[in-house]
């Protein structure tokens, strides 16, 4: 057997990567791109953004603002990339980390707090933005999203979807059984696994003794891992997986292999089980620099570009922050709004009860 | 005697299960380096290796469904859920082989697992954290279900149930695990049989029925109710299955007011089965119907509306006023 679920800094050889984290561009047979500078312009300012609005969110869990806050630094090149890739009539399927999908989205990033900040369990409406809500039972949603892309072949649409997951989910029979119903019905999706190398405190070797990428062949379909740090090689890899899914060519699993650069959630405290060493190493690989470097190198951006993109997430950072704080919270007979989609006599008795009781303290 | 924290006592009562018998195992997601995200098993991996507690891959049936086949191999597992809302993946395994296999073999296999679940609300946290899914388990006959309150049986209940036979699925109240008690982990004297419910304050006016996270509470509405001169009992089932109900009958006999209270929803939760066992069971004896206070029949709100669903002070001394109106 090969034993190969490594997870150092180094790159495995086969990672498809098209951006060097010196911000050099690298060719790869099989997936190429070919970005306008506007383009490549554009995602660089997608990374900033949403990096911005996920440091922000941690400033505001620290001020007790949120609940909690799980932070997606160092994965914003997977979810752009990935996220970029997708078009409007494809369906996304998150976790609880995908603010960068959700952006490329157009979710309002102040909607993402919702759920941290302890107001509601959602907040956004899917349907408008074909962009799932989050789920937070690991893997569950991997197979709504099968689900959904036999919709899209039943229904003969152009469209496909995108399932987001971590690589601890892999282990979760769920995920293994999401695999088995897309490969028999030849579903139009694309599994995205964001391997961040952490399922909290442990490694991917408590989930796998393969690269995960490498499942997806014993499932019948195709499996391949991309530099997950590179916003470029992501967009390439999952546009090209997207495009098999619409054409009838059924799943692909893509590996993107990045890190966690923060703590799992805020509540979590990786100092009790990664050594420092791991960040540093990953620091050198970092999704928004490479772009920059290749940016600055290729005379695509000069400073002022560069300074206005940072003007641009100061500004989003402070209206998040101020947005956020605007936050109303929840009337208290709302725990009784939309639990059935008409009347119910139970939960229209508990909420008259309950408004008698709070009445009674006003009296 | 030393003072413990609720989880500290858990962890020193796995400490003595696993010193006790080789056989005991630890298994569970983050149960290792990271000691559990509450930390309930901290340092117990540095001590006794990874071998006998062990870090399990992200899935909750792999985590019950190994552990039946180990103890199947004569081991005692151990497994850790993370949070409540996370059992239901395992809830397969629970129900349909944990819970039956002894029977289904006609009593030549035992399946010595224990599944712990931090259960409840009141933390603050985002959703399927914050569950209390003790009625699912407690209608599954076969299993043993109960839930600790307190430091001091949260030491003993867990080894009494890491040595018992049958399965037992341990609830722990998370929102109470930061407190503080003594504990006498010198001597086994003190141990209250883990399936017997105590009467932990006496009372003539009323019984409250509790157990788990909602325990405290009581104690505290008994207290405030004294000074309006009101004497509250209040009983600690412990165990939910199986049932203490001599306990329970001979209080509802004495007090002939009886409120049970719990976090889950009312409707069709443990309660339930309370009422109607004291309706059947002291009829005569009551001044007023069994009352219950509990969640609602809703989702878990979010965690800005959990002071409303979960039951407080005020709820229960609002029951307990209602006794008196019939
Ligand atoms: C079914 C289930 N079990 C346990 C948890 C608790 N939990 C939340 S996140 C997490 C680790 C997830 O790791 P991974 O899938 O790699 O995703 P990541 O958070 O690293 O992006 C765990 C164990 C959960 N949310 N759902």
């Amino acid at each position: 057997m090969t034993v190969d679920a490594s997870r150092g800094a180094d790159a495995p050889p086969e990672l498809v990567q098209l951006l060097t984290p010196e911000g050099e561009r690298v060719e790869h047979p099989d997936y190429d791109i070919d970005l306008t500078p506007e383009e490549v312009r554009s995602l660089y300012r997608d990374l900033v953004l949403v990096r911005r609005v996920d440091l922000e969110a941690v400033a505001l869990q620290r001020q007790g603002e949120l609940g909690i806050w799980a932070s997606l630094l160092g994965q914003e090149a997977a979810q752009i990339g990935s996220g970029r890739a997708l078009t409007d009539a494809d369906m996304a399927f998150p976790t609880y980390r995908e603010h960068g999908v959700a952006w490329c989205r157009d979710v309002d990033p102040v909607k993402l707090l919702g759920l941290f900040r302890g107001v509601n369990h959602g907040g956004w409406d899917p349907a408008e933005h074909n962009f799932h809500l989050y789920t937070i039972v690991i893997g569950s949603q991997t197979l709504h999203a099968v689900g959904y892309a036999m919709g899209i072949q039943r229904d003969g649409a152009n469209a496909a979807t995108i399932a987001y997951f971590g690589d601890g989910a892999t282990s979760q029979g769920d995920v293994n059984e999401s695999f088995i119903w897309a490969s028999v019905f030849n579903a139009p999706i694309v599994f995205f696994c964001q391997n961040n190398q952490w399922a909290i405190s442990e490694p991917l070797e408590k989930q796998s003794r393969i690269p995960l990428y490498r499942r997806a062949s014993g499932f019948g379909f195709p499996g391949i891992r991309v530099d997950g740090n590179d916003v470029f090689a992501c967009l390439a890899v999952t546009r090209q997986a997207l495009k098999n899914a619409r054409e009838g060519q059924g799943p692909t699993l893509i590996e993107a292999f990045t890190y966690r650069m923060g703590a799992h959630t805020t509540t979590d405290d990786p100092t009790r089980y990664r050594v420092a060493s791991e960040l540093e190493a990953w620091k050198l690989k970092d999704p928004i620099e490479r772009v920059k470097a290749f940016l600055v190198r290729n005379e695509l951006a000069d400073q002022a570009f560069l300074d206005s993109v940072e003007a641009e997430a100061e500004d989003l950072g402070a209206d998040l922050r101020r947005r956020c704080l605007e936050m109303p919270d929840p009337e208290p007979l709302e725990i009784f709004d939309h639990v059935y989609t008409g009347p119910h006599a139970l939960v229209a008795e508990e909420r008259a009860q309950y408004a008698a009781y709070l009445e009674g303290f006003e009296r | 005697m030393s003072v413990l924290t609720l989880s500290k006592a858990i962890n020193e009562g796995l400490r003595k299960a696993m010193e006790d018998d080789p056989k005991v195992l630890i298994m569970g997601e983050d149960v290792g380096k990271l000691g559990g995200v509450f930390r309930v098993t901290d340092g117990l991996q540095k001590d006794f290796g990874e071998d006998r507690v062990i870090d399990t891959p992200l899935a909750e049936s792999g985590i019950v469904g190994t552990a039946i086949g180990l103890a199947l191999r004569g081991y005692r597992p151990i497994c850790e859920i993370q949070f409540d809302g996370f059992v239901f993946p395992a809830a397969d395994q629970i129900i349909t082989q944990l819970a039956k296999m002894p029977l289904r073999s006609l009593g030549a296999i035992k399946l010595p697992v224990v599944v712990r679940i931090p259960c409840g609300g009141g933390i603050g946290a985002v959703e399927h954290h914050s569950e209390s899914p003790e009625a699912y388990f407690t209608h599954t006959g076969g299993l043993r279900v109960v839930a600790c309150s307190n430091p001091a049986d949260a030491y003993s209940m867990i080894q009494q149930a890491v040595r018992c036979d049958d399965p037992v699925i341990f609830f722990e109240p998370k929102r109470r695990y930061w407190e503080k008690a003594d504990v006498d982990t010198s001597s086994t004297d003190w141990w209250t049989p883990f399936d017997e419910a105590t009467v932990v304050r006496q009372g003539t006016d009323v019984t409250l029925l509790a157990y788990g996270p909602m325990v405290k509470t009581c104690l505290e509405a008994a207290t405030a109710a004294q000074e309006e001169g009101r004497s509250l009992e209040v009983i600690d089932l412990r165990s939910l299955n199986p049932l203490d109900f001599p306990k329970v009958m001979e209080s509802a006999r004495k007090t002939g007011r009886v409120v049970v209270v719990h976090e889950a929803p009312v409707y069709n939760g443990f309660g339930a089965e309370l009422a109607a066992r004291i309706t059947e069971s002291c009829f005569y004896h009551l001044e007023s119907p069994v009352l219950r206070v509990g969640g609602f029949s809703t989702p878990y709100p979010p965690s800005k509306l959990e002071e409303h669903y979960l039951p407080d002070l005020d709820r229960v001394l609002e029951a307990v006023d209602r006794t008196f109106t019939f």
